[in-house]
């Protein structure tokens, strides 16, 4: 970083405590910013090229390896496009079963990214570990309640990393009633832990700035959607996940390894905790909903995420410990289908924002085409649209603590490099 | 002398390796009391320059950049670490390995000159010495505190080099190829996991890579009693381990019968 009469220029080699690697580069003439990119330099991976010739089993386990902070959005949002091209309907256990794994990751991921990746920066220490000192009860709280989350994966999911139960058409083994009781102390205390969380977060001195954004999120009249639902935006779209290409596209940025998501004719969007909540906020559990109480009716200050992040926590916990307290085992953990060619499209809400796949398969099930569009490259366009307007209202502050605000508005969208990045092969696909 | 220091590295990875460190909760506030930890930029935005005494290293090696920036981590450590079936195989991502890479290279870096990327994904292994492997897609969470607690108290951990079937035996799950008739890669897979996969009823799909014998003529004719075809077998040896050797020489040798 350097600081001349009226150019400064920023560079953060390399972005901390984000999933992945990435870099900002800022230049700002006086008041002006004559460049910034949010680069990602994470090395490509090429899922959609390998997923070619496998089976469509194989998808969930395969694309889970996309990124192991939320592997079972990529099972589910694939789970969801093979079943929907075999014409699979899972039975209500099942389903509750799916809500219960995908809750357990939100639990996981989000009092990662609230505690020990986000709330630094607004405490003030370089990680969570260091916060431990000072906070010591909130770091122990933190690091239980991810344990929670993670070991609800794990009897569901037999591993809280890449989970092996999952399939098409349901689990290879349902839990047993007994397995999931056993989770439900901690549930109990989860969920106030929870509580306390927005509690906490909701003290925190929040920047101000104000944005209007286009918020895209999956629907469902009837719950706070997750699993599957439409997709609608506050501009209103309202379609199908059949029709997600038809109204976003992507494109290639030539500083990036990834591929920016933007609306047809019109621009970039915002996925994640905040859409979701400004969409679907009544579809909140009642417990969750009492605790955004305090919270204004839209949030449109992108430093709020943490509290909104904080309320989902909060949804999560007592939709878990809902469930765990109405299963009753599934009579056949997966239902079956014959293979039959087709092409499919999968939706779910990972735990940074709506996640798209489509896979085409042939007669023998094998798969001939994948798409695959995550979060972080929905985003990247509205991250770096953030900080062109957060700039000019912290260019009074010294280039330490506007670095610190900038990596601090990165981390708003708790980003995830690695799934963004491997991305590059369907560009190369559609020249 | 001060405290021994960690340090985190990431290469071609979904991250899961390092977060299971985060994973271990409880007992990551002991390891941030014993050591210090000096680069974990997932979890910290403090940074201290080396030497390091442990490096854990995530991650294969798919660009020049990359290969660079591994042997400057050799050159730091005491000790090298790498995790998980990406550091010690390359990962998934090895299946480019398998494609013509010419072609490959082509169809991919049509336009792009400004991406850079190899035609192989490799493990840490082929670029620098390595002291210690731990396998897994992810690894295990308990084999890691193990050997990050036995390196710091300067002992060797002790990993198993035996099959998954040790472990069913051991964990009381009866198997599923016998007694259900579902494919399994249990027998020449390294143990470590727990033989997570019986227990949830489905075979091992071999994450943890090859055990240190291997016998796959034996497993082939297991898998053809059952139904299976050659070709599904070749794909489930090329997954996460599929650049292993006695993966990679497995599957190119049923593919040729
Ligand atoms: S070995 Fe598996 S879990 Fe570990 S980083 Fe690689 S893909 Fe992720
Ligand atoms: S289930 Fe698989 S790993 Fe376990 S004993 Fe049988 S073959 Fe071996």
């Amino acid at each position: 970083m350097h600081k001349t009469d009226r150019l400064r220029s920023f560079r953060i080699e390399e972005l901390t405590r984000v999933e992945g690697e990435g870099a900002l580069e800022v230049v700002v003439d006086g008041d002006e910013i004559v460049d910034l990119e949010f680069r990602i330099f994470e090395s490509p991976r090429f899922f959609e090229a390998f997923l070619r010739g496998r089976e469509y089993t194989e998808a969930p386990d395969i694309t889970a390896r996309i990124c192991g902070i939320c592997p079972v959005a990529y099972q589910t949002s694939s789970i969801n496009a093979m079943e929907q091209i075999l014409g699979i309907r899972v039975s209500p256990q099942i389903r509750d079963l799916r809500r219960l794994l995908y809750m357990a990751e939100w639990i996981e991921s989000h009092a990662l990214h609230i505690y020990l990746l986000h709330a630094p920066d607004f405490l003030g220490f370089p990680s969570g570990m260091a916060m431990a000192a000072e906070f010591p009860t909130e770091v122990r709280d933190a690091l239980r309640l991810k344990s929670i989350g993670n070991d609800l994966m794990a009897c569901i999911g037999g591993r809280e990393i890449h989970p092996v139960n999952p399939m098409v058409g349901g689990f290879h083994r349902a839990p047993t009633p007994d397995q999931l009781r056993a989770v439900e102390p901690d549930m109990e205390w989860a969920l106030e832990a929870a509580l306390r969380t927005v509690a906490l977060v909701s003290t925190f001195p929040f920047p101000e700035l104000d944005l209007d954004y286009e918020f895209v999120a999956l629907s469902d009249p009837d719950e706070y959607a997750v699993l599957d639902g439409r997709i609608r935006s506050s501009e209103g779209i309202d379609i199908t996940v059949d029709e997600f290409n038809d109204v976003f596209v992507e494109e290639h940025v030539e500083r990036s390894n990834a591929l920016h998501a933007r609306i047809r004719d019109r621009g970039s969007y915002h996925v994640g905790p905040i859409a979701r909540f400004n969409l679907n906020r009544e579809q909140l559990h009642p417990v969750a909903l009492k605790a955004a109480r305090g919270i204004e009716p839209v949030v449109v200050n992108p430093f709020r995420s943490i509290v909104v992040r904080a309320v989902e926590l909060v949804h999560a916990c007592a939709t878990g410990l809902d469930i765990v307290r109405r299963y009753v085992r599934p009579e056949s953990p997966a239902a079956t289908a014959p293979v039959r060619a087709g092409e499919g499209h999968g939706a779910s809400e990972a735990p940074r924002g709506l996640l798209y796949h489509r896979y085409r398969i042939d007669e023998s099930g094998i798969i001939t085409d994948a798409q695959i569009v995550p979060p972080t490259s929905q985003n990247q366009l509205r991250i770096e649209e953030d900080l062109r307007r957060l700039i000019p209202t912290i260019l009074g502050l010294t280039d330490e603590e506007m670095q610190h605000h900038l990596e601090q508005a990165i981390r708003n969208y708790d980003p995830c490099i690695s799934c963004a990045t491997h991305f590059l092969d369907f560009r190369v696909h559609r020249s | 002398m001060g405290k021994p220091s960690l340090a985190v590295w990431k290469f071609a990875s979904c991250d899961g390796c390092q977060l299971s460190l985060l994973d271990l909760e409880d007992r990551l506030l002991d390891i941030a009391e014993a050591v210090d930890i000096a680069h974990f930029p997932e979890a910290s935005t403090a940074h201290a320059d080396g030497p390091y005494t442990v490096s854990l290293v995530e991650g294969s090696i798919t660009t020049p950049r990359d290969a660079d920036r591994i042997r400057a981590v050799r050159h730091q450590s005491e000790l090298v670490v790498a995790i998980g079936a990406c550091a010690t195989a390359g990962g998934i991502q090895a299946l480019r390995n398998l494609a013509d890479s010419d072609e490959f290279v082509r169809t991919v870096y049509a336009t792009p000159t400004y991406i850079d990327s190899l035609a192989t994904s490799t493990p840490i292994s082929d670029h620098i010495e390595v002291d210690i492997e731990l396998r897994g897609c992810p690894v295990s969470k308990i084999q890691l505190l193990d050997v990050v607690g036995a390196l710091l108290a300067g002992r060797k951990p002790d990993l198993p080099t035996y099959p998954v079937c040790i472990e069913c035996k051991a964990r009381g799950v009866s198997c599923v190829m016998v007694a259900g008739g579902i494919a399994c890669l249990g027998p020449i897979t390294q143990a470590g996991c727990g033989a997570i996969c019986p227990a949830y009823d489905r075979g091992c799909y071999g994450c943890f890579g090859p055990a240190e014998t291997v016998n796959v003529a034996s497993l082939a004719w297991q898998w053809r009693e059952l139904g299976i075809e050659d070709e599904a077998l070749v794909r489930s040896l090329r997954t996460f381990n599929t650049a292993a050797p006695a993966f990679a020489a497995a599957s190119a040798a049923i593919e040729d019968r």
